[in-house]
């Protein structure tokens, strides 16, 4: 589904990423480790085209199309899924008008019919209902005033919603706690583990991998994959250390 | 008293005025007159949506008697030169809520310039303008509140936020205040800023295209200056016209 061959970047002439490479298939989920600064945001930024993140060099195919020819909007959609580290705050406009807008937008671009009022009601009271959060939350301006665990729900509400292939998860367990943790958990696998969808999980701590299992485990280390293996890794990791893991 | 001579700019009140179109309707017609009657409540509109090219100048002359109320909402959105002036008396315990909205592009120069004298004592003001500024458009709100000696216990707002959409739009916002009274509350505030890119990106990773999450956020910006017309009806045109605007704009 995804295919990242030798990806290198670079942020106000900084060089991030340096030649990562990883592929990501139907069905799977991927977990990516790593220590402070070695590019884990940087990656999710890049693959959701966040402007100022400047590719300038490899490829990232998404679905046999080149990700890097797509605008952010277009990728979304195309299928893919960015959960935010910290999602954006935007006042004077309600999730529930955020949320229909932005699935209209791509039914509109996918060549499918607008939802109706009633329909796409009916469906954030469903995935809302997954996750735990009241219809009221979702009635108010987009992440204002949310707590750090209602802000990560409330993205996963929004996965839920606009239902992609890919969810690219940056730290979407930092700020949570455990309650909250398992709620999210639960979701991301109510949501995404189905043979056709595939998620990157982007993570400093194994709590969030004891709810969403991964099939495998990255550590992702100044700016390359430098090891890769089964979900033991991530328990190994969190034994040792990065420093261990990344020395070995 | 009508004045014949062309203002120049180096009249305060038009130093940002495009005098060229405002000479083709020279001399402009007298103000309106609005009296509102000790302890009535009035309400008033005004959709400044002359057509392309043209110059329009509404004056206000306003007095709101002791103890009574005047809520005025304006749109001011058409022509070239798009002026609108309110100079304002109030009584005692009297109350002025001016709500209005300056959206403008191409080259158009639109402005809102208010007077308000606060002349007996526990009369309240509220002035809030919201401008929107795209491509070389001019978009200017210069306000004055003067209190009078013994207008004690005065209690004025003017709170003044304009966005701009382009690097070439001008947005200039001038609250003034005199004050002779020493009992006095007078508050403003003014902002000058730029579409949210962090917002923006969030939008677009959603899926929203850059035209509909522009207009989403700028629609979010607005929203608040007409909520509290009463007439349904004038509300739904003020509203229209507002979004129809922003939707040429971005």
């Amino acid at each position: 589904m995804l295919t990242i061959e030798n990806l290198t970047n670079e942020i106000d002439g900084k060089a991030i990423l340096k030649g990562l490479s990883l592929s990501i298939k139907a069905g799977e989920i991927h977990a990516i480790m790593g220590p402070n600064g070695a590019g884990k945001s940087t990656l999710a930024y890049t693959l959701g085209g966040r402007p100022g993140y400047q590719v300038t060099g490899g490829r990232a195919s998404f679905d046999g199309v080149n990700l890097f020819d797509l605008e952010p909007h277009e990728r979304a959609a195309a299928g893919l899924f960015l959960g935010f580290q910290y999602p954006v705050e935007i006042p004077g406009v309600s999730n529930l008008q955020f949320l229909r807008e932005s699935l209209n937008s791509q039914r509109k671009a996918r060549g499918e019919e607008p939802l109706s009022g009633g329909e796409f009601i009916k469906l954030a009271k469903e995935k809302a209902g997954l996750l735990g959060l009241d219809m009221e939350m979702l009635k108010r301006p987009v992440n204002v005033g949310f707590s750090g665990g209602e802000k990560k729900r409330a993205e996963m509400v929004q996965m839920g919603i606009l239902d992609p292939k890919l969810a690219i998860l940056d730290e979407t367990d930092s700020g949570l706690d455990i309650d909250a943790l398992k709620i999210v958990g639960s979701g991301i696998n109510a949501i995404m583990r189905k043979p056709d969808k595939a998620v990157l999980l982007i993570t400093h701590y194994q709590r969030l991998l004891d709810y969403v299992k991964p099939d495998y485990v990255h550590v992702l280390a100044a700016g390359r994959i430098v090891k890769s293996g089964g979900p033991e890794l991530a328990l190994e990791l969190e034994r040792e250390g990065y420093a261990e893991v990344v020395a070995a | 008293m009508t004045t014949l001579t062309l203002p120049t700019r180096r009249q305060e009140e038009w130093r940002y005025s495009d005098l060229d179109a405002l000479a083709a309707i020279w001399p402009t017609p007298a103000p309106t007159r609005i009296d509102v009657a000790a302890g009535e409540n009035a309400r008033h509109h005004l959709l400044q949506d002359a057509g392309e090219g043209a110059a329009a100048v509404h004056d206000y002359a306003i007095t709101i008697a002791d103890e009574a109320r005047l809520d005025f909402h304006v749109l001011n959105i058409g022509g070239k030169f798009g002026r609108v002036t309110f100079t304002v008396t109030l009584g005692k315990g009297a109350h002025f809520e001016l709500n209005g909205a300056i959206i403008g592009g191409g080259d158009q120069v639109l402005e809102i310039i208010t007077k308000v004298t606060h002349a007996e004592p526990d009369a309240t003001s509220g002035q809030t303008i919201r401008s929107i500024l795209g491509q070389r458009a001019t978009g200017s709100y210069l306000g004055s509140i003067n209190v009078a000696r013994n207008a004690q216990r005065t209690d004025a707002f003017q709170s003044v936020k304009a966005m701009l959409l382009d690097r070439t739009a001008t947005a200039n916002a001038k609250p003034e205040l005199e004050i002779y009274a020493d009992d006095v509350k007078c508050a403003h505030g003014a902002t000058v800023g730029e579409l949210d890119k962090q917002a923006l990106f969030y939008m677009a990773s959603r899926g929203m295209d850059p035209a509909t999450a522009k207009t989403l956020l700028l629609k979010a910006f607005v929203a608040g200056v007409f909520d509290d017309v009463a007439d349904e009806a004038v509300k739904d045109r003020l509203e229209a016209a507002a979004l129809a605007k922003l939707e040429a704009l971005v």
